[in-house]
């Protein structure tokens, strides 16, 4: 019994995320709204349309029901980090890869298109 | 016995054979098999455009954008750039010499460029030639880019209207530069990693934000444009540079070998078109 407290105990602090990061706050969603929007880091607009956004463009699908079309989130993730994993011709930006926006920015966005 | 030293004799000839047939390579055909599918490619994907309306760019291809860019060539942007061309152009060097001495036909030979220029083994430019005709007189260079080239280049391009696309591919350095320009024109670059090829063909006519993109088919066919973006003329190697940005990529240098591969390239995609800068863009 005691060794089940000891390994529950050590994936919480190895992986607190996994327990934890479950439901983002307001706050983790506004800045995932905010980075998504940014012309100078997600841009996403350009490509996707996105709800509460005006003219988009039209290379990549829109922007609805995400959690429905990426159930897991690890996926999701991975598109948007890098993209030609998966499809090496993709011409969407390696978000994570290349730096365009930090691991903390791509994780606020995968919040953000989660509550889309 | 006799088999084994026939086909020993077929592996020993085998790289003299494999040399004479590289010395011997059609390139013009090698090079009309690329156009023939880039081309393909386009009028597969807009049947309704005629080849030499590609040279309109995007406004080929979209009939609203079309119709504003119409109504914009009752007073076009670029007839001023245009006459200052002209006057350039037939001002005398402190030598007494002009353009005319450098250019035949009057100037009206922007048809001929890009050209591989097999002494030098390079591609040379039109905006190159004209910087070279300043040197060979005494005079300094133009920067590139804009301004006075750019006039010069538009009022030459201007007299040669209509004139076709015939750029030749013949020799074996000619045939490097172009699968160097070919390789730059396919080959993701920059923090967003994207390549010409993505954005202008395989999203050509869909929409980046509000802007359709353009075809990539013709692109060097109506340079130098005023674009209106920049407010002023300006060349097509300007707006590799500019794109480059876009995607952030380094910019290269403006006549630097690689845009000038890119063009010759570029220009080889179009042959069979006929010139019509310079041109108004968005």
């Amino acid at each position: 019994m005691m060794h089940i407290y000891m390994i529950a105990a050590a994936v919480f602090f190895l992986f607190p995320s996994s327990l934890v990061a479950d439901e983002p706050g307001e706050e983790q969603i506004e800045l995932g709204r905010k980075v998504s929007f940014d012309s100078m880091k997600g841009n996403c607009l350009a490509c996707h349309m996105m709800p509460g956004g005006e003219q988009p463009g039209n290379f990549g699908p829109p922007l609805i029901q995400m959690k429905a079309r990426f159930p897991e989130r690890s996926v999701l993730r991975r598109q948007i980090w890098d993209a030609t994993e998966k499809n090496p011709k993709s011409i969407m930006p390696p978000f994570g890869k290349h730096g365009i926006l930090s691991e903390e920015e791509v994780d606020a966005v995968v919040d953000y298109m989660y509550a889309l | 016995m006799k088999k084994i030293s026939q086909s020993r004799m077929f592996l020993l000839l085998l790289p003299i054979t494999m040399l004479w047939s590289c010395q011997t390579k059609d390139y013009s055909a090698l090079v009309n098999k690329d156009i023939e599918e880039f081309r393909a490619y386009f009028t597969e994907r807009f049947p309704e455009v005629e080849l030499d309306d590609f040279a309109d760019g995007v406004y080929a291809i979209d009939d609203n954008a079309r119709e504003q860019w119409l109504a914009m060539e009752d007073f076009p942007p670029y007839s001023i750039a245009v006459e200052e061309g002209q006057a350039l152009f037939e001002n005398s060097f402190s030598n007494g010499k002009t353009y005319t001495d450098c250019f035949p036909e009057g100037g009206a030979v922007r048809h001929n460029y890009p050209y591989f220029d097999e002494q030098r083994n390079m591609v040379v430019t039109l905006e190159m030639a004209i910087n070279e005709c300043r040197s060979a007189n005494g005079e300094p260079p133009l920067e590139y880019k804009k301004g006075d080239i750019a006039k010069i280049s538009s009022y030459m391009a201007y007299i040669s209207r209509g004139k076709p696309v015939e750029v030749k591919v013949s020799s074996q350095g000619a045939y490097e530069a172009y699968l160097k320009g070919k390789e730059f024109f396919y080959a993701k670059r920059g923090q967003l990693n994207m390549s010409c090829a993505g954005c202008h063909m395989r999203y050509s006519g869909r929409r980046l934000r509000s802007e359709v993109i353009s075809p990539a088919l013709g692109h060097p066919v109506h340079f130098p444009v005023f674009r209106l973006k920049w407010g002023e003329i300006g060349t097509l190697q300007r707006r590799y540079a500019g794109c480059n940005r876009n995607i952030g990529a380094k910019p290269l240098a403006i006549q630097g070998e690689e845009y000038r591969n890119l063009e010759f390239f570029q220009t080889v995609m179009s042959n069979g078109m006929h010139f019509n800068g310079p041109a108004s863009r968005k």
